[in-house]
């Protein structure tokens, strides 16, 4: 019997983590798993055997949806001449230090 | 070598000899993945094994005048009966499946095991304890949720957890059997009776096997064996695999990188 490579057995999942408190979950990487226990204990022992994480999230990778990149012109140029949509033409009173 | 030594080398075998087991599986994993997750845990042994052999290194020299052994004389020049590792860890990898509940088996005691040498009298002890019972809950979970797949996997990852139950159980009963330097260890507070373990240990691995639809081990069952690796009287496989660990330290002693 041909055995299955194992890309033909197990899912996808794409792997989030925090690296500190505050911080936001980071897309990581990607890896295979049988189920979501096993994908979060691959994704502990491949990305955060460094000390990279205090956190992980996993998501089948089918669940994700991604724009579409043929239409990346309607998309994201509209955006590209509309400075003053950037808060930067307001007077901000001196005594504001923090923005 | 005083008792005492002894129980900590014995501790640190059986951690360096099933992390060296783990070890032979790097670059040969059945995936990617698990590939990284058992040489994790394989470092994870290994190390707790250095933790001890350093102990009981640092203990023989302050006992005996003149003597300046370190870590890697006790891993790396003792010979087979000198080794105190159960039978168990010492059993060679076979499939992915034997592997597993090796590991299991291995991490259900060492866990049991720490919790309760994290009261030990002797601090050094308690102290390496504390450090890696964190990395030995995480074996046991690791494994545990393994037997359970495999167990209550496919008709032939059960097939294969039956053979890994009978070619292992063997070994379970000398975990509670116990060595002279046990009862040393005991009674002087660093150390106990694993026997005190047998009964929470079977309900655990009991309980995992119930839930990954496998049959369950019973602690009547009689040892049938003659091997006792805790005395030093080991089966055949520990010769070869010291044969390999050891071969660069034979060769060229005192070599390092």
């Amino acid at each position: 019997m041909e055995a299955k490579p194992h890309s033909e057995n197990w899912p996808l999942w794409e792997v989030f983590i925090r690296a500190r408190q505050g911080l936001d979950h980071k897309h990581a990487g990607s890896l295979y798993a049988a189920d979501v226990l096993m994908a979060i204990e691959n994704a502990r022992d491949v990305y955060t055997r460094r000390n990279e994480g205090i956190s992980i999230w996993v998501v089948e990778s089918k669940n994700i949806h991604a724009s579409n990149p043929t239409e990346s012109g309607e998309f994201f140029d509209p955006a590209n001449d509309k400075v003053y949509r950037h808060p930067s033409f307001y007077h901000l009173p001196d005594e504001l230090k923090n923005i | 070598m005083d008792l005492l030594s002894n129980y900590i080398i014995h501790q640190a075998d059986n951690a360096l000899i099933l992390g060296h087991r783990n070890s032979e599986w790097t670059g040969h994993g059945p995936i990617l993945e698990q590939d990284i997750a058992i040489s994790n845990i394989a470092l994870d042994l290994i190390g707790q094994a250095r933790n001890f052999y350093q102990l009981a290194a640092h203990r023989i020299n302050e006992m005996t005048p003149g003597e300046k052994i370190t870590e890697d004389d006790l891993a790396y020049l003792r010979d087979v009966n000198e080794y105190k590792n159960f039978i168990l860890v010492e059993q060679p990898n076979g499939d992915w499946a034997k592997t597993i509940l090796r590991q299991f088996y291995f991490s259900s005691y060492q866990f049991l095991l720490y919790r309760e040498l994290l009261k030990s009298q002797y601090p050094e002890i308690a102290a390496i304890c504390e450090k890696s019972i964190k990395e030995t809950r995480y074996h046991l979970k690791w494994s545990g949720e393994w037997v359970i797949r495999l167990g209550d996997g496919t008709e032939e990852s059960h097939a294969r957890m039956l053979d890994a139950q009978k070619d292992l159980d063997p070994s379970i009963a000398e975990l509670f059997l116990p060595a002279d330097f046990e009862f040393e260890a005991e009674a002087s507070g660093a150390g106990i009776l694993t026997e005190d373990l047998k009964i929470e240990w079977y309900q655990r691995v009991n309980k995992i096997f119930e839930t990954a639809t496998l049959p369950t081990v019973s602690s009547e069952k009689k040892a049938m064996q003659l091997l006792s690796g805790k005395k030093g009287v080991h089966s055949e496989h520990l010769g070869f695999l010291l044969a390999e660990m050891q071969f660069l330290q034979r060769a060229y002693p005192g070599n390092s990188w």
